[in-house]
């Protein structure tokens, strides 16, 4: 999809939980790359994995099959500080990711402390200044006001400026707009499309909206069950979905184009009835369905 | 006849030194069997309407004097308690974006119907476990999940449950404040389906409140923009989202990514 080396890659990770006589895959065998300057976007309904996609990628998780490369090597044992001033995330509620005890400044100083000790007060001071320039806010309105005195789209500006002050190389953000307002999010989106590009930033972007992928991501993922069962260009994958679970999800998706009474998800929906009550049943074929384009087909 | 009509409708919060105005001269109609949207962003009045329509607002929500709720030409607002207890349910029943959590968790489902209909109209246990098992096969769930508690259940089939609890006395009018926004889209859609299907059967009206405009165009047959407490458009939801008239809303659709089509201009909406 890219021929930029990946920053990040995971390679055939699962995550499994339970017993061993009942093993749950919340991944099964997932495979994907972040490249610098693009944003990969990954869609599913809940529990399909897509959070844990995310643990396992900041390990908060250790893949128990499977590896996680960093530029092309393995993590593991590796430093855990300076992994994590690279791959940095961004959380879906700008209510409760920031500390109420304390002022915007110190939720940027903090990490410039951390990962750049060497800074004096002044050119902390600076780089503050210049975070918050950076996300469109005024830095000498904005740096000592506390969370609560700010709007939701202002605190999920913040987040992003305080992934932003270690100048890390990936960005995770989970459902990082569907707690804000329409005429807000677009902000928020616009704001990680420049930083994607300004900054050569690779950036993983979960969502269950699906118009919001389409917005911000050249390539998606469709999770489901644990597996991405299907995966490529943005404009591919939604244009032409080939997977049973892709079709249902995009005929459920509510497009004001398309009045309610059609009968396309009825359709989709009887077709995957039998599928979906067998949904941990592994997948691992894959099939390429088109230029950049993948799916792992159902088992017959 | 509509089946209800907000008239002048201006609601206050009020607080010691300041007084929010929440909703501003509001007024509209729904007619029977018609599904009416109410879209706006948070803090606009949306919800505050909802709850003043059941009665259930509370201080510092202050109904301006002037202020009319016609629910078949009766003023929900002048019943007094013994006329609301037969009024809920009955005539306005509402499902809340959380209503899935507000089951009673020590219950089982069976209990709860029981729970409604005896209060209600006085039935007897065995004559409510025949309504509850018709209710539950409305909103496609087996009978034999009336002995099960709430935990035993998806979120999806609890909020089924409460939908199917406000259908059992055959309201006229079923207000949905963001019911399903907490569900997956294909769970979503499966509900709203039903609730498309059972409008039609069972011939009642739908006062439907989200944040999702493309939902709320794909399901309504009227949409009502509120701004600030005021209702600025209304119209066919085809006209307003074809030809909306408020540089509001036409600023709302400027900021909603596409999911077909051609995708808006980035920077735009801002």
């Amino acid at each position: 999809m890219s021929d930029t080396a990946p920053v990040i890659a995971l390679d055939n990770v699962s995550k499994i939980f339970g017993t061993p006589e009942a093993r749950v895959y919340a991944a099964r065998s997932v495979s994907f790359a972040l490249h610098p300057g693009r944003t990969l976007a990954l869609v599913g309904e809940s529990g399909s994995g897509k959070t844990t996609a995310a643990r396992l990628i900041m390990r908060e998780y250790r893949p128990d099959e499977g590896r996680l490369l960093f530029r092309g090597t393995p993590v593991e044992g590796g430093s855990l500080k300076a992994y994590r001033r690279a791959v940095q995330m961004v959380f879906q509620d700008p209510f409760s990711s920031l500390n109420p005890a304390h002022t915007i400044r110190y939720h940027l100083e903090r990490p410039l402390r951390l990962h750049q000790p060497a800074l004096k007060s002044a050119e902390r001071r600076a780089a503050i200044a210049e975070l918050l320039a950076r996300v469109k806010l005024d830095p000498a309105a904005i740096a000592p006001k506390y969370p609560h005195e700010l709007s939701g789209g202002q605190r999920q500006r913040i987040s992003i400026a305080r992934a932003l002050a270690v100048n890390p190389e990936a960005i995770i953000a989970d459902e990082p707009t569907s707690m804000l307002d329409v005429s807000v999010r677009l902000g928020i989106l616009n704001l990680l499309n420049d930083m994607k590009r300004q900054l050569r930033l690779a950036v993983l972007y979960i969502t269950h909206d699906i118009a919001t992928a389409r917005y911000v991501a050249e390539d998606i993922m469709v999770m489901y069950a644990g597996q991405i069962v299907e995966w490529g260009e943005t404009e591919s994958v939604l244009g032409n979905p080939q997977h049973p679970y892709t079709r249902l999800l995009l005929s459920a998706v509510p497009d004001p184009d398309r009045r309610f009474t059609d009968t396309r998800f009825d359709d989709e929906l009887s077709r995957i009835d039998v599928i979906r009550r067998q949904s941990a049943i592994a997948q691992p074929d894959v099939r390429e369905v088109g230029k950049n384009h993948f799916i792992r087909p159902m088992p017959a | 006849m509509s089946v209800l009509s907000v008239r002048n409708l201006s609601i206050d919060y009020v607080g010691s030194e300041t007084v929010f105005h929440a909703v501003r001269d509001v007024s509209f109609d729904i007619a029977p069997g018609e599904f009416f949207g109410l879209a706006g962003e948070s803090g606009c009045g949306k919800s505050t309407i909802a709850f003043a329509i059941s009665r259930l607002h509370r201080p510092p929500a202050l109904i301006r004097s002037g202020s009319r709720i016609l629910v078949d030409g009766r003023d929900v607002l002048e019943l007094d308690e013994a006329e609301l207890r037969s009024f809920r349910w009955r005539e306005v029943a509402m499902v809340f974006q959380s209503a899935m959590n507000s089951l009673n968790p020590v219950l089982t489902i069976e209990d709860q119907f029981h729970d409604v209909l005896n209060t209600h109209t006085g039935m007897s246990r065995s004559a409510a476990r025949q309504r509850a098992s018709e209710l539950l096969g409305l909103v496609d769930i087996p009978a034999d999940r009336l002995n099960a508690y709430p935990h035993q259940l998806s979120g999806g089939m609890r909020q089924r449950i409460v939908i199917a609890i406000c259908l059992a006395l055959n309201p006229k009018l079923l207000i949905m404040d963001e019911a399903t926004t907490a569900l997956d889209v294909v769970v979503q859609r499966e509900i709203l389906q039903r609730i498309h299907q059972l409008r039609q059967k069972l011939g009642f009206s739908v006062l439907f409140i989200t944040h999702d405009l493309a939902l709320m165009v794909q399901m309504s047959d009227r949409i009502g923009i509120m701004l600030e407490g005021e209702l600025v458009e209304i119209g066919t939801a085809q006209a307003i989202y074809h030809a909306p008239q408020h540089d509001y809303t036409r600023k709302l659709w400027a900021s909603l990514p596409r999911l077909t089509g051609e995708q808006i201009a980035e920077g735009a909406g801002q």
